[in-house]
């Protein structure tokens, strides 16, 4: 037994390596590395063509600070906020009357939220050139009515639309799944003590479902906030967000250091309300 | 229902406002006008141009080789790394690095490749962004075959061992068997993501050698032309029938469980 030991000890490593190497290895390459590089970029001086000049600076987050930034920044997470309260908006009323159908429709309902997603994320914005379009579909029922035609493309409405579109499944499913599991007993211990619906809902249903909420915040948010195309094809390029920023800088501009500085405060963003979806959930959890 | 009624109106908002625009993009690809905004009657015409348009045809040979290849090694090294993460290592952080490809934007991705590649003097190509799609086609791969791996029986690898077949036999015959369904659904996963993916491509494919994404961008971008609808018809009914084959099979692979 003691001189199968270190060949157990052995075998287990082998075992180990010979699973996990290869994948933890491409991703040390081809993920570690690069964001390494773009983390130690962002305090570095630009090249002239790309790239970077080895001299330590702190301006690239200096830049941050730039009224001309800082305007794209806050119009961003404008944008991005008014979405993901529109998609929770949305989204919660459908989520929970999935969650109350019968299994058949349930699967049927779920499936048809998908079912846009699994589409080509650049035949979903153009659909909407088409819709919102002056001469467009809406724009002639307007017409028709009496009321167009109203500059409908290339606005920040229409950005909104095209972001909300590309997102609200991302919303609708964690909030499923935390509807879902809610325990029915405890709505009607609610309404057995005498509260009202509403009462209901903002005191039991609510707060335990909040976990699923932010987490489906966090997956609108975040994409909206770093999307560049939306911007461009339905926007028109008025709006710049800070993904346009962020592709400007690394295939226009070529200040790579500065675009390094923006992807890195996205995933700060991303982070913060990852932690605050984490506590939220650790907070439900207790209570429930 | 009934109680929830005033529920309905945002719940059928949802759908009408997730199913119009598509109604649309198919009802004017039958158009016969020239202007994609008005009806001018039935016609297939779009379809015939879409077939002779040549950078489409080019742009989807170059996506389906980006997609299979990096479907094939994202299935490899996704489904050895659940194993090894389920079975060899407690490692939480191990853990949050399988996951992280999925978690971070798509945009942060492609530039962290772009600079990498810049680095190492890499030329762009096809294999540059297929390279890209294996980073988070694995990941996805990892997670659907882990949740599958996670409702697994034990027994049978241990009775495999106890028998004396060695770590290798015993992950053929008794391990990837098993998980045949769950890797599956992964490569089904990483080949559709593939095959839509547009942001990462965008930063790291040459611009001689476009995927479908990049072509349909640079159309959309350059003015509308009908023939985008009829490819939109064509893309959502391959979609659609994936999705919904797909839905069967996991039924029919839960049933016979």
């Amino acid at each position: 037994m003691t001189a199968r030991q270190p060949a157990r000890v052995l075998g287990k490593a082998a075992g180990r390596l010979a699973t996990m190497g290869p994948g933890f290895g491409f991703l040390a390459v081809f993920l570690l590395v690069p964001l390494a590089l773009v983390l130690s970029y962002t305090v570095f001086r630009r090249g002239r063509f790309g790239g970077v000049v080895y001299e330590p600076t702190g301006e690239n987050f200096a830049r941050l600070a730039d009224p001309l930034y800082l305007d794209v920044v806050i119009g961003s997470v404008k944008l991005a906020a008014i979405t993901t309260l529109l998609a929770l908006l949305l989204g919660y009323p459908t989520a929970y009357l999935i969650a109350r159908l019968p299994a058949r429709w349930k699967v049927v309902a779920l499936v048809a939220v998908v079912l846009p997603f699994w589409t080509n994320f650049l035949i979903r914005t153009y659909a909407w050139i088409v819709l919102l379009n002056s001469e467009g579909p809406v724009n002639s029922g307007l017409e028709a009515l009496g009321l167009g035609p109203v500059e409908l493309l290339y606005t920040d409405g229409a950005i909104v639309a095209g972001l909300l579109y590309a997102y609200l499944p991302l919303m609708i499913l964690p909030l499923y799944s935390a509807v879902e599991r809610l325990d029915p007993e405890l709505r009607e211990a609610s309404a057995n003590l005498g509260a009202r619906p509403a009462r209901t809902f903002w005191s039991v249903t609510l707060p335990l479902s909040l976990p699923g909420v932010l987490t489906g915040c966090v997956f609108v948010f975040v994409p909206s906030l770093g999307n560049f195309v939306i911007p461009e094809l339905l926007g028109g390029g008025r709006r710049i967000m800070v993904g346009n920023l962020v592709r400007d800088q690394f295939l226009k501009a070529r200040d790579w250091p500065f675009g390094s500085v923006l992807a890195l405060a996205v995933v700060a963003v991303l982070v913060a309300l990852l932690f605050a979806q984490a506590w939220a959930t650790r907070r439900a959890g207790r209570g429930a | 229902m009934r109680r929830h009624g005033w529920l309905r109106l945002p719940f059928w908002l949802t759908y009408l406002f997730l199913y119009a625009p598509i109604v649309v993009l198919v009802v004017m690809s039958f158009n016969r006008n020239e202007s994609p905004y008005s009806w001018g009657g039935f016609s297939l015409d779009w379809y015939g141009r879409l077939a002779e348009n040549t950078s489409i045809r080019t742009g989807l040979v170059n996506t389906l080789i980006v997609a299979l290849g990096s479907t094939a090694l994202s299935t490899v090294l996704g489904t050895l790394l659940a194993v090894g993460l389920a079975r060899h290592t407690r490692s939480r952080l191990l853990d949050a690095l399988s996951t992280l490809p999925a978690i971070l934007p798509d945009l942060v991705i492609a530039i962290g490749l772009l600079v990498f590649y810049s680095a190492i003097k890499l030329t762009l190509g096809l294999h540059s962004v297929l390279i890209a799609h294996t980073v988070f086609g694995m990941a996805f791969v990892a997670a659907v075959v882990r949740a599958r791996l996670g409702g697994m029986d034990t027994s049978l690898e241990e009775a495999s061992r106890d028998l004396g077949a060695t770590p290798l036999t015993t992950f053929v015959k008794i391990t990837l068997p098993t998980l045949a369904p769950g890797i599956l659904a992964g490569a089904l996963l990483a080949f559709t993501l593939s095959l839509d993916e547009f942001v990462i491509a965008f930063f790291t494919a040459a611009p001689s050698e476009p995927t479908l994404p990049i072509v349909i961008y640079s159309m959309v971008r350059f003015g509308v032309t009908p023939e985008i609808n009829a490819l939109a018809t064509l893309l959502l009914a391959v979609s659609f029938t994936v999705v919904i084959v797909a839905q069967r099979l996991t039924r029919l692979t839960e049933a016979l469980r």
